[in-house]
């Protein structure tokens, strides 16, 4: 299952691909692909969990860039 | 906006305290005074930064840009280095400063190009309108458009007939005229009259949000100079600050002399070059103004992946039939016999009065004038031959070569190929009429421009060997297949796979439609005239909105100059970056310099990606 999200706020390159690795490392994501020109974030993950998944995400997009505002458009 | 002026007002008075410094310096006034101006200068500016960079710790990651900022700046202070302190800090703000500016201003005109989403809908219900968003409107609804508004949602004219402007999707810019009956697609912009319109697909179906998200997902396939790029920061960043570490504290342990503060700067230049920022912004920054540029001028490039193949093409494979044709059929030549040309398209034309085939269609258009429906009696079809029909009371027969053969004409000797109608009375054979598929006229100027760039030009068709070969002839095709099945087209384009050299990489052009194989099994899949045809934007990797097949090789020129800045940027910043790392090492690089191999580099990188967005004509 694919989720996408806008992270408004994202502009540091070097942060978005640590982000990408770290979310792609969890257990149960599939990919995971941040694009820091279109701010983009597209998961792709186990259906069961994937809300618990995305949550995990969000931290992880917090833990570096706290000033990130975060909306789910797919 | 807000916090970028905040950013310019502290930069700003940073300096000028800076300046303060230094003049009061030169001016000899007391050392403490010249220091808590420094110490100012420093906090106004790099306070954020410290700031964060303390947060950051907290979290666990420790190799962060702001932390080596802070660390190097706040060395250069302790080992009494001020202004270098400073300068360091405040070119780091200045360097961030300007690269979000970038970012934002390309991500805007990236997003401007693409401003093809429509934010409302004029609903008509029971005779009144009203505004609504367009997710609201539902299949079978009838929309309103003025104007200068933006078609909301695709679908087919039910009265009005006006203009619509069809650039934003298809870089097309004679505008299309439309009127009942029509189908319209959303994205277009309705230029004069006021059309009402059936809405035929939901808003996230439509074309404008399709195309909007099929440039946003482009990003998602990432070319391998990206990942390149990610790897190797991430390892270089560690190991030029183990680096640092071992420069500042080894060598004064061997040379027993007492200039650790000199080692310790040196270490701490180095710190400030092991940034990859620069790097690590240009290169996605720079596919991605790729990718604007491209769908601006009608090319959707559905990956960064497919700019890099696309660099490379080495072998382009065409299908013929509505890609190098337009798909329609037409008179190409008159053989008559007997009787002149004009006569022999008239009886033509005459005897497919009642037909609707394509073919039939064809020969009428070529005859352009009214036809009269007294002079025809007696029509027949003939299923699977052709037709008999009797005009001013004289017997014909229009059909393919069996049909002549039936009445005694053998015209199989003749070289004419499946799409020849042959005409004759009961006593004399009259002529032939040559039907073929129109080339488009923009076919034979885009080959040529390929060929000009080295790739060899192959061209497929399902049609008979005549057929074929004249069109493949025309456009100069020196490798062309006929008469295949789908299946043929496939072991073909697997077979030309297999030959082609290491690098080169074969993209294959159709329509999209029934080639979605060939599309799929090829390097790069590329489907023209695809506007409007979910299913070809699906398959393929590329889609050339519009019919014009020379936008192909500006897609090629424009990955190539992306590319080439790409590999521009990645060797003059490395470069640079291990420049400046060897004259540190050796104590020849001070702090300034170390900034401009950062700042400097990030700087003139990201306004070399931004040229590919210039002049692209």
């Amino acid at each position: 299952m694919k989720r996408a999200f806008k992270l408004s706020g994202l502009c540091c390159a070097n942060c978005a691909s640590k982000m990408e690795r770290e979310i792609s490392k969890i257990k149960g994501v599939n990919s995971c692909c941040i694009s820091i020109m279109t701010t983009r974030m597209t998961i792709e993950a186990e259906n069961q969990s994937i809300d618990e998944l995305c949550q995990k995400a969000f931290d992880i997009v917090l833990k570096y860039e706290p000033e990130i505002s975060i909306k789910r458009v797919l | 906006m807000k916090k970028q002026k905040a950013e310019i007002v502290k930069i700003v008075l940073s300096t000028v305290f800076l300046f303060l410094a230094v003049i009061g310096e030169q001016l000899k006034l007391h050392p403490l005074i010249c220091f808590a101006v420094y110490l100012s200068a420093y906090f106004i500016c790099g306070g954020k930064v410290i700031a964060e960079a303390i947060r950051n710790i907290f979290k666990g990651h420790v190799f962060d840009e702001k932390f080596l900022m802070t660390i190097a700046s706040l060395g250069a202070f302790i080992i009494g280095e001020h202004p270098e302190g400073v300068t360091v800090m405040l070119f780091f703000c200045l360097g961030e400063l300007f690269e979000n500016y970038a970012l934002n201003k390309s991500r805007n005109s990236i997003s401007e190009l693409m401003d093809i989403r429509p934010d409302s809908a004029n609903l008509k219900i029971d005779g009144e309108i009203i505004a609504v968003d367009p997710f609201d409107v539902n299949v079978g609804d009838t929309i309103v458009v003025k104007p200068g508004e933006k078609i909301a949602l695709d679908g087919v004219v039910i009265s009005g007939t006006s203009f619509v402007d069809t650039s934003a999707l298809t870089g097309e810019a004679i505008p299309k005229e439309v009127f009942e009956g029509c189908e319209v697609l959303s994205g277009c912009i309705n230029k004069n009259g006021v059309i009402e319109i059936q809405v035929t697909k939901p808003f996230e179906q439509s074309t404008a949000s399709k195309i909007l998200e099929l440039v946003e997902t482009a990003a998602d396939n990432k070319a391998k100079s990206e990942s390149f790029i990610t790897k190797f920061s991430r390892y270089y960043t560690p190991v030029v600050v183990v680096l640092a570490v071992l420069l500042a504290f080894v060598p004064p342990l061997f040379t027993q002399s007492k200039d650790l503060a000199d080692w310790i700067y040196r270490g701490l230049t180095f710190l400030v070059v092991s940034c990859p920022c620069a790097l690590v912004i240009s290169v996605p920054l720079s596919f991605f103004s790729c990718i604007g540029s491209a769908s601006k001028a009608g090319i959707l490039i559905k990956g960064s992946n497919f700019i890099e193949d696309l660099a490379k093409a080495g072998i382009g494979v065409f299908d013929k039939t509505g890609t190098l044709t337009k798909g329609v059929f037409s008179v190409r030549e008159i053989f008559s016999e007997e009787i002149d040309q004009s006569s022999l398209l008239r009886i033509a034309a005459h005897a497919e009065l009642y037909s609707n085939h394509p073919i039939a269609l064809s020969i009428k258009d070529a005859y352009k004038k009214e036809l009269d429906q007294s002079l025809v009696s007696d029509y027949c079809e003939l299923s699977g031959k052709g037709v008999s029909v009797k005009i001013e009371n004289e017997k014909y027969y229009l059909g393919n070569a069996l049909l002549m053969k039936e009445n005694g004409f053998d015209v199989s000797d003749k070289g004419f190929g499946a799409t020849t109608l042959h005409l004759c009375s009961e006593k004399k054979l009259l002529g032939h009429i040559v039907i073929s598929d129109e080339i488009k006229e923009s076919s034979k100027k885009a080959l040529e421009l390929l060929r000009k760039r080295g790739i060899k030009t192959v061209m497929l068709t399902g049609d008979s060997n005549e057929a074929g070969k004249s069109v493949g002839e025309k456009l100069g095709f020196s490798q062309l297949f006929t008469q295949l099945l789908p299946t043929d087209k496939v072991k073909i384009t697997e077979g030309l796979i297999e030959k082609k050299k290491e690098n080169e990489k074969l993209f294959f052009v159709g329509d999209g439609i029934n080639d979605a194989p060939v599309i799929a099994l090829s390097d790069i899949g590329i489907a023209m005239g695809a506007i409007g045809s979910d299913a070809a934007i699906e398959a393929a990797d590329i889609v050339i909105m519009n019919d014009d097949l020379s936008l192909i090789s500006k897609a090629i020129d424009l990955s190539k100059k992306t590319l080439r800045i790409v590999k521009e940027n990645i060797v003059f910043a490395l470069s640079v970056k291990f420049f400046v790392l060897i004259l540190s090492a050796f104590g020849f690089a001070p702090m300034y310099l170390a900034v401009f191999a950062d700042v400097g580099v990030s700087f003139i990188a990201i306004l070399n990606a931004l040229r590919i967005n210039n002049k692209t004509k």
